[in-house]
């Protein structure tokens, strides 16, 4: 459709405002990250210069760096590891015959149902009697298969051609190598997009880790904003907001580069 | 003979492939749901142990708790001012950035960004603009001549104040599947609106908004589940204060269990809100077999 150029305008101008107004709150964490005690109490929106020293304070104030290499730790192999089972599982819905298929497949879809209010206490006495608390393995091990991942991961699976499946037949090939040399590269995008969203979810988690840790040697980034928090009754805005922005750093960085695997992936893992 | 190979070979595959998922859901997932039944039934000593069988009774009492209503009061608000109002915004957005313009791209990442932003972050963010001495938003509100607001400490404007912090951390949500949502729209049919002398306005209310009405079913169904399990807005924020106006039930469970230690009755809880999210999304499913257009 051609649009005219007073439409084209009204457009532009009514995108700039949204902009603007939805990432403020994003730009004036980061503006006053970098001002002075007393710039931040005259009410500035811009800094009058560029002012570290809050990033040196911070880390000396919480831990962050052990923060953020737990979270690291933990969101790196919950990604892979749902990844992995996501996969296998995905295959199995998508290129193998067996009886029972779409039930399992059904009873897996089923628990997307059940509100995390209802593992939680349970999960929390599970990782209790485990002895799991403080413990890598609680924080990672009941997040390692995703429903939402098999199914996304189904979604592409079911596109690759019957013919490269024929193919690989006749050539011998094995389940493991069409999986591993043929599905993984030609459903990519769709990998690419689960691991940046597993990612994230899980860089993003906090009532979990709140619960099943209770040593800053182990906790992740997410408690870390609630030590900060700490600060607010000495009003030492500048080094939370310093905290505030290198904690969520990796998530913008990855909503910048991978939008369009984001964008993908979550409406193919939910509209269809 | 091949193909009875290539059957067992398969069901051996799939057996493998299976098995880790399977591990994982039974001890995370369906022990725990058949545990939680279980454990409402009880009352529990500090380890969590099931110590007494009192039958329905964390039940009758909860129905007789004033702070559970109370709490299912303030969610059923809170759902009424983040749901419509995210799924607005977001729908907004994506008509703008779905536009033949050039630099959309930009306005698409701008316009997803805050669905990588935490709860906790969103949260502390928030304070801050709310912060009644060097909070951004009393300041603007002053220069207009208007008195501070108590955002977060009155209960009255608490409630009002995490739902903004909400809606603003769901917007890149809804942007995202509503723009997923339009681009799946059949282009030609706007054409031949547009041919029909169709101005814009009338095209979005007759053609565009009917089209996309399964992915409007879609967001409403999982933003008001997130709704209900909204919690480190509340935990940062305001802590379910003041006077529990903030006190959603995603919140009064996580204080039922891990403050009070009743995990009996936190169970009861969280399986009356697993029935509540049932019904609504089994009533959302029937009112959109009827109103939601599919393609």
């Amino acid at each position: 459709m051609r649009m005219s150029l007073k439409e084209k305008s009204v457009f532009y101008v009514l995108l700039i405002v949204s902009a603007i107004l939805i990432i403020f709150p994003i730009f004036y964490t980061l503006s006053i990250s970098l001002m002075s005690q007393e710039e931040i109490m005259s009410n500035k929106i811009f800094p009058s210069k560029l002012n570290f020293q809050n990033y040196i304070d911070v880390f000396s104030i919480v831990p962050l760096l052990t923060f953020v290499k737990n979270s690291l730790i933990v969101s790196g192999l919950i990604t892979v590891a749902k990844l992995l089972t996501s996969a296998m599982a995905a295959y199995a819905f998508s290129f193998l015959k067996f009886k029972g298929r779409s039930i399992i497949f059904m009873i897996f879809i089923s628990t997307m149902l059940i509100p995390g209010e209802v593992l939680i206490v349970p999960n929390f006495l599970t990782v209790q009697q485990l002895d799991w608390i403080n413990d890598i393995k609680g924080l990672t091990i009941p997040f390692f298969a995703s429903t939402f991942g098999i199914f996304l991961l189904r979604q592409h699976f079911l596109t690759v051609p019957t013919d490269l499946k024929d193919a690989a037949q006749i050539e011998g090939v094995g389940h493991w190598g069409f999986l591993i040399k043929i599905v993984v590269p030609y459903c990519r995008s769709g990998l690419i997009a689960l691991s940046l969203f597993e990612f994230i979810s899980s860089w993003n988690m906090y009532l979990w880790p709140l619960l099943v840790t209770n040593s800053d040697r182990v906790r992740t980034v997410q408690i870390g904003i609630k030590a900060l928090q700490t600060q607010e009754v000495l009003n030492n805005w500048g080094i939370i907001m310093a905290g505030v922005v290198i904690i969520m750093l990796p998530s913008i960085i990855i909503i910048i580069f991978g939008q369009k695997y984001f964008q993908q992936g979550l409406t193919q893992g939910a509209v269809k | 003979m091949q193909s009875f190979m290539r059957r067992t070979s398969d069901i051996r595959m799939a057996m493998v492939c299976l098995l880790p998922a399977i591990i994982i859901f039974t001890i995370f997932t369906f022990y725990p749901l058949f545990r939680a039944i279980y454990l409402s039934f009880f009352l529990t000593n500090l380890k969590g142990q099931a110590s007494l069988f009192v039958g329905w009774e964390n039940y009758s009492y909860l129905f007789s708790s004033p702070v559970f209503w109370n709490s299912m009061k303030v969610t059923s608000l809170f759902v009424l001012y983040t749901v419509p109002v995210s799924m607005a915004i977001g729908i907004f957005l994506a008509l703008l950035a779905n536009e033949q313009l050039a630099g959309r791209g930009i306005f698409r990442v701008l316009f997803s960004t805050t669905k990588v932003i935490s709860g906790g972050i969103s949260a502390i963010i928030w304070l801050f603009l709310f912060n009644p001495s060097v909070g951004f938003i009393n300041n603007i509100i002053n220069k207009l001549g208007i008195e501070n607001i108590p955002w977060l400490t009155s209960s009255e404007w608490a409630l009002i104040s995490v739902a903004i912090s909400t809606i603003w951390m769901n917007i890149g949500f809804a942007f995202i599947i509503y723009l997923g949502g339009l681009q799946g729209v059949d282009t030609s049919l706007y054409e031949s609106a547009s041919i029909d002398g169709c101005g814009y306005l009338k095209r979005l209310t007759n053609i565009t908004i009917p089209l996309i009405s399964p992915t409007t079913f879609f967001l409403s169904t999982v933003m008001l589940i997130n709704a209900f399990q909204s919690f480190a807005q509340v935990d940062l924020m305001t802590s379910g204060g003041p006077n529990d106006s903030t006190n959603l039930l995603g919140y009064e469970i996580y204080r039922e269990a891990f403050v009070n230690y009743q995990f009996g009755s936190a169970s009861a809880m969280s399986l009356v809100l697993f029935v509540i999210l049932l019904l609504v999304a089994f009533l959302q499913f029937k009112i959109s077999e009827s109103k939601v257009h599919y393609q």
